[in-house]
């Protein structure tokens, strides 16, 4: 029923944004207040990354970026509901307002920023494409691929890397594309084709699902930047902010050190400003964002900081065992860097940042004003 | 006697309780109520994609597209646009659609008349196909055919080979493919002069038996044409076509045709499936004919076949053409779950691919409904407009 509950889904959902004039109005924070919960679009089964485990429990770490929203917002991690989809069905349901936030191992993109009205609120995990074979086969390299039949995801950017990849280094291939990447797992094992391609993180979660992992092998070539991250509606700056800064919160507990074990301790006691303003001691961060003031406690203590949700799910802990690579923290050699959190209130910052302004509006004058002189010869 | 007819404008009360003047009023507004709806809705979307900051319009469809297809009937590389992704997948659709057509047809008919063939076994054999096919979810015939019959094929190193010349593997069916040769221009001319010696011939025989009662044998003279000439034309001016073989090299076959699975598993499914419904619309068909008409013509001396073909088809074919042209809109709207085994037909490539690279979905939507749309209603008017001919002339 893939297919028709596809076509049914995008229908609707187009059908939706054309009927739906409350969920633009409305703000999003609002309206998930109103609802009393989140609602995350996650992906269809991906260990590491969104997938339900024996019990029935959504896991992984896009979940668990969802559920420390809902800590943010209701200091609760279990108001979230998960909508599974496919790559196909992810951006409608987006953008016709099924979903409050997508959380779905999905690459930010220029196109998808600008032209599908969506914002990428940053980036929980840097991954990079690459190709899952059959040892039987032989190959040691991607070079060594001309003529083979590729399966892929449909609608992925990983589609579009493949193409350009093939056509620069001048080989041929043949693309086998499924809606769903479980279907594209089973055809590589069946023999439907050569290679699997996809995002290299996806590539270790979907390995552990062949009846026989050691028998493939993930090639050594990473083809392409696939920064994945949370996605919002654009235009309602609010909720954007919310997820932008429980992104943030959970890099900057884990850069000071304040993990889901002792973060109470150190809410109560701690004489670090920087960890006093994030954990809602001082400061105005939670008000200025329309969040509760132990905002970032609950999002820790409930869900845990960057690195406990990434070793937990992807990590050592897991049983995907990747390493934080380029994923560490930026003081530890990786990429992962939050934005600080302020200094001051809101209030205080415009008023310090008043004279600034004026010489700038001054500045600008003059230049402007020298503009309109037409030049002298 | 003499009376006049009842003027039309008899004295006529208020316009309120004139019955013209209050449908014409009610007619015009409920015109106007579904323009307002449309309009409202057309309106509304506009703005709601603009407050939100989405690209909408066709622009999008000179595009470069940049993903590969699995199988195109045109040309086509990455750096081509959306919009020929859109005909490649209508065409894709459209091989399904006529391929899926022309199989059910035939194998529809053998089994109408099969199930009414005094032969017992013959009658139960067609009885347990219908029966069993016709109650079995088309998606769920399709899955059968792709993922446990054609998944269980050998990898194209242990391909079946039939001759070294046609294979068959998990990748799908390989043949030779014709590649044009020096003899190819004389040969199809030599087809198109086939073609007109037998319009020529059936007419000519039409008006000797008509004129003296002798028949022809035109069957067996048109087979001997199609033979002889193109043979004969070959000869003399060197081969038509050359045939490139399939050949296992590197991962995969190269050269030949290739016949990728997906497409097989549809067609199958799909033609198995509609056969079913046609083998009861025929059989209906022919049993709505009257026992009566076999009588009166086995009277006049015909033999058996001579009244399948002169007295009994032309009669059911009345019957049977307004709901095969169904059964044949059904198999068209049912090739669009092909996208569950990715087979890259028009809701597959276009309404999924596209709309997704896109983000594009009302217009993407829009187009594939019209389509749609279109192609049922063209099949429609072709089945109409033969209803029409063939219909009784009544007098």
């Amino acid at each position: 029923m893939k297919a028709v509950k596809t076509t049914i889904a995008v229908v609707a959902a187009t059908a939706a944004l054309g009927l739906a004039t409350q969920a633009n109005a409305g703000s999003t924070l609002d309206a998930v207040m109103k609802k009393g919960f989140v609602q995350c679009g996650v992906s269809d089964g991906l260990p590491g990354f969104s997938y339900t485990d024996e019990k029935g429990q959504y896991r992984g770490i896009d979940v668990d970026v969802c559920r420390a929203v809902a800590a943010a917002v209701f200091g609760d991690a279990k108001k979230v509901k998960f909508t599974p989809l496919t790559a196909k069905e992810r951006f409608t349901a987006l953008q016709s307002g099924e979903v409050d936030v997508l959380s779905r191992n999905t690459t930010w993109t220029s196109s998808r920023d600008s032209a599908m009205g969506l914002n990428f609120a940053g980036v929980t995990y840097y991954d990079g494409q690459g190709f899952l074979v059959s040892k039987k086969l032989g190959v040691k390299s991607a070079k060594e691929l001309d003529g083979a039949a590729v399966c892929i995801q449909a609608g992925t950017t990983t589609e579009l890397n493949l193409s350009d990849y093939f056509r620069a280094t001048g080989m041929k291939y043949t693309p086998i594309s499924y809606d769903k990447s479980d279907e594209t797992v089973k055809a590589l094992e069946a023999g439907r084709c050569d290679v699997l391609t996809s995002d290299q993180s996806q590539l270790y979660a979907q390995r552990i699902k062949l009846a026989n992992p050691d028998g493939y092998v993930v090639l050594p070539e990473v083809i392409s930047k696939e920064p994945l991250g949370p996605v919002v509606r654009q235009g309602d700056e609010e909720w954007f902010d919310v997820v932008r800064w429980t992104l943030f919160a959970m890099l900057n507990a884990e850069e000071a050190g304040i993990s889901s074990k002792n973060v109470e301790q150190e809410a109560k006691s701690s004489k670090n400003p920087d960890v006093r303003r994030l954990l809602g001691a001082d400061g105005e961060l939670g008000k200025d964002l329309k969040l509760p003031k132990d905002w970032v406690v609950q999002i820790v203590k409930q869900v845990g900081n960057y690195g406990e949700v990434f070793d937990r799910n992807v990590g050592a802990g897991s049983e995907l065992k990747i390493a934080r690579g380029i994923n560490a923290l930026w003081n530890k050699g990786g990429l992962q860097y939050a934005l600080r959190c302020p200094t001051f209130s809101a209030f205080q910052a415009v008023v310090l940042m008043l004279p600034f302004s004026i010489v700038r509006r001054l500045r600008w004058k003059t230049k402007f004003v020298g503009q309109l002189t037409p030049p002298v010869r | 006697m003499h009376t006049d007819p009842p003027k039309a404008d008899a004295p006529r009360g208020s316009l309120l309780t004139d019955p013209k003047a209050r449908a014409w009023t009610f007619q015009i507004l409920s015109i106007l109520v579904v323009i307002g709806v449309g309009w409202y809705l057309f309106h509304n979307t506009q703005q709601n994609l603009a407050n939100r900051g989405i690209t909408s319009g066709f622009a999008f469809l000179d595009n470069s597209a940049g993903f590969g297809i699995l199988q195109s009937l045109i040309d086509y590389t990455e750096r081509d646009s959306y919009g020929r992704v859109f005909v490649i997948g209508l065409l894709n659709t459209l091989l399904v659609s006529v391929l899926g057509i022309f199989f059910a047809t035939v194998l529809g008919f053998l089994l109408g008349v099969a199930r009414l063939s005094p032969n017992w076994l013959i009658n139960k054999l067609a009885t347990v196909y219908i029966e069993t096919f016709r109650n079995i979810p088309p998606l769920l015939q399709i899955f059968f055919w792709y993922f446990a019959v054609l998944r269980a094929m050998p990898s194209p190193r242990q391909s079946y080979s039939f001759g070294d010349a046609l294979f068959v593997n998990i990748r799908g069916v390989y043949l030779p493919a014709p590649e044009a040769a020096g003899g190819l221009v004389p040969f199809f001319v030599s087809l198109a002069l086939v073609v007109v010696a037998w319009v020529v011939l059936a007419r000519w025989a039409r008006r000797r038996q008509e004129a003296t009662g002798v028949r022809f044998p035109v069957i067996w003279a048109n087979l001997a044409l199609l033979l002889a000439v193109p043979l004969l034309v070959s000869l003399v001016f060197g081969k038509p076509f050359t045939w490139s073989l399939p050949e296992l090299k590197g991962f995969n076959f190269v050269g030949g045709l290739a016949v990728i699975p997906e497409l097989v598993a549809i067609t199958f499914a799909l033609s198995i499936y509609t056969a079913a419904f046609i083998a009861e619309t025929v059989r209906s068909g022919i049993l709505a004919v009257s026992h009566g008409q076999t009588e009166a013509a086995r009277s006049l001396g015909l033999r058996p076949g001579l009244i399948l073909r002169l007295v009994i088809i032309p009669q059911a074919m009345r019957v049977i053409i307004p709901p095969l042209t169904s059964q044949y809109l059904n198999l068209v709207k049912n090739s669009s779950l092909a996208a569950a085994i990715g087979y890259p037909d028009l809701v597959s490539l276009f309404a999924g691919t596209v709309l997704n690279q896109t983000g594009q979905a009302i217009e993407t939507i829009a187009i594939t409904m019209s389509v749609y749309l279109a192609i049922s209603l063209s099949i429609s008017l072709l089945m109409n407009w033969y209803n029409k001919r063939i219909a009784l002339v009544e007098r």
